[in-house]
């Protein structure tokens, strides 16, 4: 009994001594192991008569237990404090940079295009696109533009031959697309389009987005609704005014210069109108049945305004540092 | 077109300030572009002479003058100026008197002397940049009467916008005449007297072309002083047109062009032989011009010619040898109306842009060519004596004026506003255009000064414009809703763009003209689309690619010290092929500098031409691209290829030539790829196919082969098999172990059979077949 005791007593605290797994377990088997003292014990049960021997076992038994227990906690405290310590080692610095690629960005005009070409595909206008090197007859002579009108003269046009040009708008994509299409008719035509100009709001090539709506119920009332609405919408500003005023342009008629206010002043930001009977008639739409109205607004203007952009000319040098502020 | 608002006002005077008057001509469709006084403000600055002129005791510069200022009393000032002389007239700025820059004028000692006031030079009046001294006023002016009022400075200055259908506002007339359509304001055009004729004598005109001119009118005035001066208030709304003062005879017709809007010519009578001819040039006619251009002509162009030369170019220009001079006596006068056809366009052949040509090509107002002669008659005589003769005047068949029909259902449909009858009927009466009413359908004829009224439409627009764009309401479209057609079959080009984005390339935009030299060297492109007339030298033809933009974009940013680069670009690239011009959308990127951007825990690799390629591959996901080595001008011959999607060619891969990266300082290599864009948006619907329900087995294989045998080779040769599923190359080996001139590769294989799981007795009889396939291609086996 005395001897069961000390085993337990003596077993318990040089449990609570080991720090160390390997030597808990060397110590453990001092106790439990082979040539344990407490085997022994249970080894020496045989010796036993048969009246003693239950009695007896279930007191080393108890012991066992008891060693087995502290043994199994000891382990475990063990175990923690490896973790602890493994844990301790492994934290990181959690401030420093993430590893790995960076991310680029897309050009401000093909950002702002995108806003446009979304805001108007909600009102449910389709994208149609055309060449840039255009034949005379649809960037002038379709639109209404004979040779020697004054109006050529207005479009500072880059020739690649007599014949061809660099398209000074998107507005022969209009006739390419009503030579081609039924009304109703619902498009923008975003693109670059040339003119031969350059300073800090001018720029040899630009981007443009005309927009075209032909359908028998279509007026200049519903042209000043559709533009107004885009211009707030892009502008995040349900109160921007938008004003009208009387304009020339040989493909429109009745035709409109679009004004915004803008810091307490008027901008202007396009030109539209009613699509002029004699473009309609080129392209074999009768002009009785169908009114159309059509609208132009430049891009870099806009993204200018929006984004803050000082020199038109900046969009296309470049520069890094320019560009990556809009990403 | 610029003009004086006084001159304005003599015709036209409504109620509005010199703002509102600018608003309302830029809400009809007459954009002012600028309206700005004539003079700054100043006051209490009168015309004053120097009476006398006194050196200061004590300053070597300065004098003491007496100035009369029209009072009975003299003024004492003391002036620094040089050029101060007794009897002079100038500008006195009078005590109290306030300058531009708030400069106050107050009773002032100086070095001793009282002064009461400052005599002004024109830059202390805001009036001029720089000067040399006092502003010499004429001697007639009155001492005394405030300068403002004597050199008319309380005026303001228009310039409008005018755009090419309103040529009836090119003159002081049409301008009154639109004022008072819109602001209902009394109009009150001058009186024009019809001259009676001192002598009868006329030079005979002869008219060709009564197409080209329909209505000549010209009048012989003879025994004119020319060498007068023009009168002062003629000057004064010339120069505040913009015109520049030449001689009085030509000062009057400039006059009465910007007054009525007629351009007018003067001959020097004395230099004409014979009659006058209004025809077409002849093939190789040269004329020198009034500027002393010598312009070579062709028969589309009209010309004015007497018996022996060539006089002027109609409508456009005068001659050099027939012009009126200061000593000239006998003037032959010319108003004429030129058709818009007949002048349009060859002004600017000629690098010409006359005042002239400006009005014909738009159009004059032919009901008015004869009263404008009249009027040039009349400030003639006035002005520079002479007896005038009888008008000669030659006239065709004029532009015709056919009613137009203008229904009101139809303003209403077009416009999206119902008027009334009597409401269009007010419109046109405020335009002074003739209508006949009958019941809802107007017939308008369109006045002679009106050259952009041909259709309905045009009606409808001056309906809407006197009405005012602002009335009409900014609606909503109805329209019946229905859905786009979206296809599948088309990627959006903003998924390759984002795709571009997450790869770490920044997108830019470069002009689509480049030079010529860069064309020619890195695009071998010797045939370039050219531009007639490129706007610089170095952008004077189209780019065949967008390497060039790219080239560029790369060495301005290396320029401003970017380590790391990577660029792609979206745009029409241009060829010619025959007479058709190609125009190809095409989709690059460029890379210089590390693989990723500077940071901790990775070494910085520089891009090469596998991380480019792998960029390019992903764009196509899940489509397969191929790369055959090639040779482009541009790349280094070694380590550049053509892309292939599908058996076709679409684009370019591969390392800048060391030549050019020496060239544009580049330290490091630079990748570059080009594609198109059709081939980047094409997609496929996806079709699901069954999932193995076997686990692949999976084999490695490594070989050696020459350097020269491609991986695609072995790979393509693998896939053929038909148990094989997947070869991926997962290592390149050369060194230690391998002879020179030949490389190791690795490939593990995956093989699987869809129905039923790969034994070990199916799998070594694939495997032998793999190698007898490598084998083939000169592979042997390494273990």
């Amino acid at each position: 009994m005395e001897q069961l005791q000390q085993i337990q007593e003596q077993a318990l605290a040089q449990f609570a001594l080991i720090g160390d797994e390997t030597e808990l377990e060397q110590v453990k088997a001092k106790y439990l192991g082979k040539d344990g003292s407490l085997t022994a014990l249970l080894k020496g049960l045989g010796k036993l008569s048969n009246e003693e021997r239950p009695a007896a076992g279930a007191r080393i038994n108890v012991v066992k237990q008891a060693i087995e227990m502290a043994l199994s906690q000891r382990r475990e405290a063990l175990a923690q404090v490896k973790l602890d310590a493994r844990l301790a080692a492994e934290s990181l610095d959690v401030t420093l940079p993430g590893r790995g690629n960076g991310c680029g960005g897309l050009h401000p005009v093909t950002r702002t295009l995108a806003r446009i070409e979304h805001l108007f595909h909600s009102l449910g206008f389709a994208v149609s696109v055309g060449p840039e090197i255009e034949h005379d007859f649809y960037n002038f002579t379709a639109l209404n533009i004979p040779e020697n009108h004054p109006a050529r003269a207005m479009h500072d046009t880059f020739y690649i031959d007599p014949e061809h040009v660099l398209r000074t708008h998107t507005s022969p994509v209009q006739v390419r697309y009503m030579e081609n299409n039924q009304p109703p008719l619902k498009i923008i035509s975003p693109g670059r389009v040339y003119r031969v100009d350059s300073d800090a709001t001018h720029s040899p090539m630009f981007h443009q987005v005309e927009g075209l709506w032909v359908d028998e119920h279509v007026s200049f009332a519903n042209l000043k609704g559709v533009v107004q609405d885009f211009l707030q919408r892009f502008f995040e500003q349900d109160d921007l005014q938008v004003r009208f005023r009387p304009s020339f342009f040989p493909f429109t008629e009745p035709s409109a210069e679009m004004d915004m206010s803008w810091r307490g002043g008027w901008l202007e930001i396009g030109g539209c109108g009613m699509v002029h009977p004699n473009v309609l008639k080129h392209v074999n739409i009768d002009s009785e049945k169908y009114l159309g109205f059509a609208f132009g607004l430049g891009v870099e203007r806009l993204a200018m305004l929006r984004y803050g952009v000082n020199d038109l000319r900046q969009f296309y040098e470049s520069d890094l540092r320019f560009l990556k502020q809009f990403n | 077109m610029k003009f004086s608002e006084n001159w304005l006002r003599s015709w036209v005077n409504p109620d509005l300030s010199s703002e509102a008057l600018g608003h309302v001509l830029t809400m009809a469709g007459l954009e002012v572009e600028d309206l700005a006084p004539v003079a700054p403000a100043f006051n209490n600055v009168v015309v004053a002479e120097v009476l006398s002129v006194e050196k200061h005791p004590d300053a070597d510069r300065l004098n003491i003058c007496q100035v009369s200022v029209g009072e009975a009393e003299s003024l004492t000032i003391v002036c620094g100026a040089a050029n101060v002389a007794v009897g002079i007239k100038v500008p006195c700025a009078r005590i109290g008197a306030v300058l531009p820059g708030d400069f106050k004028i107050k009773q002032a000692k100086v070095r001793g002397v009282s002064s009461s006031g400052m005599l002004c030079s024109a830059v202390e009046l805001g009036l001029a940049t720089e000067s040399d001294g006092l502003w010499l006023l004429p001697e007639g002016a009155p001492a005394g009467l405030p300068l403002r009022e004597y050199l008319e400075l309380d005026d303001k200055l228009f310039t409008l916008k005018l755009t090419p259908n309103r040529s009836d506002c090119s003159g002081i007339k049409g301008i009154a005449r639109e004022v008072a359509a819109l602001t209902g304001s009394h109009y009150d055009p001058i009186k024009i007297i019809e001259q009676q004729a001192d002598f009868s004598s006329q030079l005979a005109v002869v008219v060709e072309d009564k197409v080209a001119c329909p209505l000549y009118c010209g009048r012989q005035v003879f025994g004119v002083n020319a060498a007068v001066a023009t009168p002062v208030w003629m000057q004064r709304r010339l120069e505040r047109s913009g015109q520049r003062p030449v001689n009085v005879v030509v000062d009057i017709t400039n006059y009465v062009m910007m007054e009525l809007g007629q351009p007018m010519h003067a001959f020097d009578a004395a230099n004409l032989s014979g009659s006058i001819t209004v025809r077409r040039a002849r093939k190789d006619e040269a004329l020198t011009l009034l500027g002393g251009q010598v312009v070579e002509l062709n028969e589309d162009v009209l010309v004015i010619a007497d018996d022996d030369k060539l006089l002027a170019l109609a409508g456009i220009m005068g001659g050099m040898d027939s012009g009126v001079e200061t000593t000239t006596r006998d003037v032959f006068l010319e108003a004429a109306f030129f058709h818009p056809d007949a002048i349009a366009g060859r002004a600017r052949r000629f690098g010409l842009a006359t005042d002239a040509s400006f009005r014909f090509e738009r159009g004059v107002d032919f009901a008015a060519t004869r009263a404008a002669l009249e009027r040039a008659t009349q400030l003639l005589l006035a002005i520079c004596g002479g007896k005038a003769g009888e008008i000669t005047e030659v006239a065709a068949s004029l532009p015709l004026r056919s009613p137009i029909t203008v229904r009101v259902s139809r303003v209403a449909r077009v416009l999206g506003i119902v008027l009334e009858c009597n409401q269009i009927a007010e419109l046109f009466t405020r335009l002074q255009f003739e209508f006949v009413m009958s019941g809802e359908v107007f017939s308008v004829t369109p006045p002679s000064f009106r050259f952009d009224l041909s259709i309905e439409s045009d009606l409808i627009e001056e309906i809407a414009r006197i009405h005012g764009y602002d009335v009409i309401p900014a609606l909503a479209p109805r329209a019946a809703l229905t859905m786009l057609p979206d296809s599948e079959l088309q990627r959006p080009l903003a998924r390759v763009q984002q795709l571009m984005v997450t790869r770490d390339y920044q997108e830019i935009v470069s002009y689509a003209f480049v030079e010529e030299q860069l064309e020619r060297e890195l695009c071998a492109n010797l045939n370039p689309v050219v531009l007639q007339n490129p706007i610089v030298s170095n952008m004077a033809v189209m780019r065949s690619s967008l390497l060039v933009g790219l080239v560029s974009a790369l060495r301005f940013n290396l320029n401003r010290k970017q380590p790391r680069v990577r660029l792609f670009e979206i745009g029409a690239c241009f060829s010619k092929h025959a007479d058709k011009y190609l125009q190809t959308q095409r989709f690059s990127g460029i890379a210089y500098g590390s693989i990723s951007p500077e940071q901790w825990g990775l070494v910085a690799k520089p891009v090469d031409f596998y991380d480019v390629k792998a960029d390019l591959q992903a764009l196509f996901e899940p489509r397969i691209l191929r790369f055959v080595a090639a040779v482009h001008p541009a790349l280094h011959p070694g380590r550049s290829a053509q892309v292939m999607l599908a058996d076709k060619t679409i684009g370019w891969l591969g390392e800048l030539h060391p030549q050019w990266q020496q060239q544009y300082n580049m330290a490091q290599s630079t990748v570059w790829f080009e594609v198109e864009v059709d081939a980047l948006t094409q997609s496929t619907v996806p079709r699901m196919s069954e999932i193995a329900k076997f686990l692949p087995v999976r084999r490695d294989l490594a070989v050696l082969v020459d350097e020269s045998v491609s991986a695609q080779v072995l790979i393509d040769a693998m896939l053929e098999t038909s148990v094989v599923q997947e070869v991926v190359l997962f290592d390149v080996y050369r060194g230690a172990g391998v002879t020179p001139g030949k490389k190791s590769l690795a490939f593990r294989i995956s093989l699987q059979d869809t129905h039923k799981m790969l034994t070990d007795a199916e799998i070594e009889p694939g495997i032998s077949l793999l190698i007898e396939v490598l084998k083939k291609q000169g592979a042997q086996l390494r273990m």
